[in-house]
């Protein structure tokens, strides 16, 4: 990256209020950052398959790309989403989720961001999403 | 003409007609919001996020969640994360859904865009209002909004497809499962 140190990813979400609530953590794999759902009982969107909720995984990969673009762009403000398209490819089992993101495209002021979240097969996907997001410079105020 | 008696044609079609009506009428009285509203207790995130059903008509709803310190995703000014939103519409939209059916089936979220227009106020809860504008009978078609009290000054926009009759439970199994839970949990999970 472009030698700025990169910060601590899992204290960066510590530090967030809906990460913690979520039950976030952060990991590297060869250099890659993972982040981890936690599975927790009040993630359960649907009782009778259980399930996880659709919008808490919908949280937990938007949450994984603005982890991923503090730690590539070393930005000093977190980035704001414009827009996020979430894919659900299979129900989420009621274990620990994981997820890694990947910047498709930085721009100036936009960056394109692809996400996918896992359980026990890497290979079997629970949801994919794509977002943009909008850097922000430290004096901008918006 | 009008003099003439009714044939047993006509009176199973107005028998079929009231018949609709009615099942119309319970699907959208206040009894069944009130059930609905008691259903989601069995929904942990939504009793963790605080989701309230505020109002059902035939295809749209409004849902709503209340300010949480929890939420918060920037901590420098206390806006809330896009995850809560994203699952403020989400069910939303698939009680939109729901409420679109003739009877209670299995839906599942194909995908779900959420647009944010602006950054929420500190402070203030959320509603969302969606819309099942289009329902094959594979798909689901929605659209959400997500605003503190004006809905023509959205937070966030949405436009999401369900798959209906997502079922990968046996019949026999539902039956045995919601024995002891509300069938309306059906329409409430996320």
């Amino acid at each position: 990256m472009t030698g700025l140190p990169s910060p601590d990813i899992d204290a960066f979400l510590k530090a967030i209020p809906y990460a913690r609530f979520l039950g976030m953590s952060a990991l590297r794999e060869d250099g890659k950052l993972i982040t981890k759902l936690h599975f927790d009982r009040s993630l359960i969107g649907n009782p009778l398959l259980p399930a996880l909720h659709g919008g808490a995984i919908g949280g937990f990969l938007e949450m994984t790309a603005i982890a991923q673009l503090v730690l590539e762009t070393g930005i000093a403000l977190p980035p704001k989403p414009v827009s996020i398209t979430v894919e659900y490819l299979r129900s989420g089992k009621p274990v620990d989720s994981y997820a890694t993101a990947q910047i498709t495209k930085q721009g100036r002021r936009v960056v394109n961001v692809s996400v996918e979240a896992w359980q026990d097969d890497r290979l079997k996907p629970i949801a994919a999403a794509h977002g943009h997001f909008l850097l922000r410079q430290a004096d901008d105020s918006a | 003409m009008l003099n003439e008696p009714m044939t047993r044609r006509d009176q199973m079609r107005r028998r079929r007609r009231t018949a609709k009506l009615m099942a119309q009428y319970e699907k959208f009285s206040p009894e069944h919001l009130d059930a609905l509203q008691a259903g989601l207790k069995y929904v942990p995130h939504a009793m963790a996020i605080g989701l309230k059903v505020l109002d059902i008509k035939p295809s749209r709803c409004r849902m709503s969640i209340p300010y949480d310190r929890n939420f918060i995703g920037n901590v420098e000014n206390g806006v809330i994360h896009g995850g809560v939103i994203t699952t403020l519409l989400d069910t939303t939209c698939g009680l939109a859904v729901q409420l679109a059916m003739e009877e209670t089936t299995a839906i599942a979220t194909l995908d779900l865009r959420i647009d944010y227009m602006k950054p929420a106020t500190p402070g203030l809860g959320l509603i969302a209002h969606a819309t099942c504008f289009k329902a094959t009978r594979n798909i689901a078609f929605v659209r959400g909004t997500a605003y503190h009290m004006d809905e023509a000054d959205p937070i966030a926009a949405s436009v999401g497809t369900f798959m209906i009759g997502s079922n990968r439970i046996p019949p026999d199994k539902i039956t045995e499962l919601v024995k002891d839970v509300p069938e309306n949990i059906a329409l409430l999970s996320g």
